[in-house]
């Protein structure tokens, strides 16, 4: 117990600091405002951000606004009498700087569905009869293109594990609503069997995978995706091993 | 010409260069135009349109304090932290890590001395990867000079829960109340059932346990 007290107590010290150092970022934050002209008849401004709340004041054609921070697609403007309200991102795409040149808010547009980086999934599956927790991080070159990581955490009835992969997917018609994909990889499984039912040792062994799986959008940056991918496990017996594994997921793309 | 002079000459004629341009952009913001038309074109490099350095704050992380009822082991102390991306005004991703102390058994209570599990078995704890759906958002007012935005949230998610000695796959089904106390502090009412199947007590069951908790959490 004595051995864990210093690591606990250093835990604490960042959380401590992470928290504070979030306070002292909060107003320097609303401190680097950006500035932007309305160029809409006027700019509405609601009371939280969020389709559903009260728009409570309007800017003017031609008025300044101070952009504060973002939230979603919700923007919190000011205006130039101290007024101050959350803005939807389309309408601030027409707004122009003070310069006179379109305002380009960061982040994929809405409508870029097949131009986007980086997408992220969590998902959950079956592999082999033992229930799959996932999480992966996909780099896309091109839009057809994926390399992907994905990191699992298997439970099943007899014996726990870890699955760690990298590969390629191919996703054919990445513009389309749905669109099936095909991928290659490899990677490391760890399996630790259940000491209270079989008496075999810890084995991490090296693994290939081919897989097929459809994917569509839910939203424009928004997917859900189902894969199955048969494993080839290059174990140290006499016999390669052979799983299926099946995923339901969902990625969302930045 | 000596080279000292020279070099005196040139570095101030770069500092003259040096100087020039902003003057010019001060004279043509107040609107000073001049005299005589231009004879040589400006060569003004075209400004590239730079996505507005706005502070994105989509990313919601914080720690929780609450109960947790463990099937058969009574109700114990939960703590625990978590970490939410928003990807729109009505979903968002949330992954949440927990710790309790499992208590004793009615039987062992009432047997006196056997012991099920060792202190090291009887630590629960747990994580998952959910998603939330905002389903009711709104405002909550405060008195009569405070309205607060809020939303009461849905989750389902997946993770594992350790306990007994064992990893256990879980089902997280989760609602909750957000209220956000100013632009980037959030409070939260959680209410979680921790669904996962256990052989400890013999036979195979599905265990429900069940996590109210109270959190804070700051968007950044």
């Amino acid at each position: 117990m004595k051995t864990r007290r210093p690591r606990l107590a250093s835990l604490a010290g960042f959380a401590t600091s992470l928290l504070l150092g979030l306070l002292a970022a909060a107003p320097a934050a609303r401190a680097a405002a950006v500035e932007a002209v309305v160029q809409d008849p006027y700019l509405e401004l609601r009371t939280g951000p969020g389709r559903g709340f009260p728009v409570t004041q309007v800017v003017d054609r031609g008025a300044p606004v101070s952009l504060l921070r973002r939230r979603t697609d919700w923007i919190k403007v000011r205006g130039a009498d101290g007024t101050e309200g959350w803005a939807h991102r389309s309408q601030l795409e027409r707004t122009l700087t003070p310069e006179g040149e379109p305002l380009a808010l960061p982040g994929p547009a809405p409508e870029s569905r097949a131009e986007h980086r980086w997408e992220t999934t969590i998902g959950t599956g079956d592999f082999d009869g033992a229930s799959m927790v996932s999480a992966g991080v996909a780099f896309l070159p091109v839009p057809s293109l994926q390399l992907r990581a994905d990191v699992s955490h298997l439970l099943g009835n007899y014996s726990n594990g870890w699955l760690g992969t990298v590969g390629l997917a191919h996703v054919f018609m990445p513009e389309w609503r749905v669109s099936p994909f095909v991928g290659l990889g490899g990677g490391v499984l760890h399996i630790e069997p259940k000491a209270t039912l079989v008496q075999t040792e810890d084995r991490t062994d090296t693994t290939a995978y081919a897989g097929i799986g459809v994917r569509g959008f839910l939203t424009n940056r928004f997917l859900l995706q189902a894969e199955y991918r048969q494993y080839v496990v290059f174990t140290s017996r006499d016999d390669n091993e052979e799983i299926d594994a099946w995923t339901l997921a969902f990625a969302y793309f930045f | 010409m000596d080279p000292g002079l020279r070099l005196l000459l040139l570095s101030g004629l770069a500092l003259l260069a040096l100087a020039s341009p902003p003057r010019a952009a001060a004279q043509e913001a107040a609107g000073a135009k001049p005299a005589t038309p231009q004879v040589v074109e400006p060569q003004v490099k075209r400004r590239e349109v730079k996505p507005a350095a706005l502070d994105n704050e989509n990313f919601e992380a914080g720690a929780f304090l609450g109960v947790v009822s463990i099937e058969d082991f009574g109700s114990s102390f939960s703590y625990g932290a978590r970490l939410a991306y928003h990807f729109t005004e009505d979903l968002f991703a949330e992954a949440t890590v927990g710790s309790a102390e499992a208590g004793r058994t009615s039987y062992e209570e009432l047997s006196g001395s056997a012991e099920l599990l060792t202190d090291s078995e009887r630590r629960f704890t747990h994580y998952d990867l959910s998603l939330g759906w905002n389903v009711l958002p709104g405002e909550v007012f405060l008195g009569g000079s405070r309205a607060m935005p809020s939303a009461v949230y849905l989750t389902l998610g997946a993770g594992s829960t350790r306990f007994a000695g064992d990893d256990h796959f879980t089902v997280v089904l989760g609602a909750g109340l957000r209220v956000l106390a100013n632009d980037w502090l959030a409070v939260h009412v959680d209410a979680r059932n921790l669904a996962f199947e256990s052989d400890l007590l013999g036979e195979n069951k599905l265990t429900h346990n069940l996590q109210f908790t109270f959190g804070l959490t700051a968007f950044f």
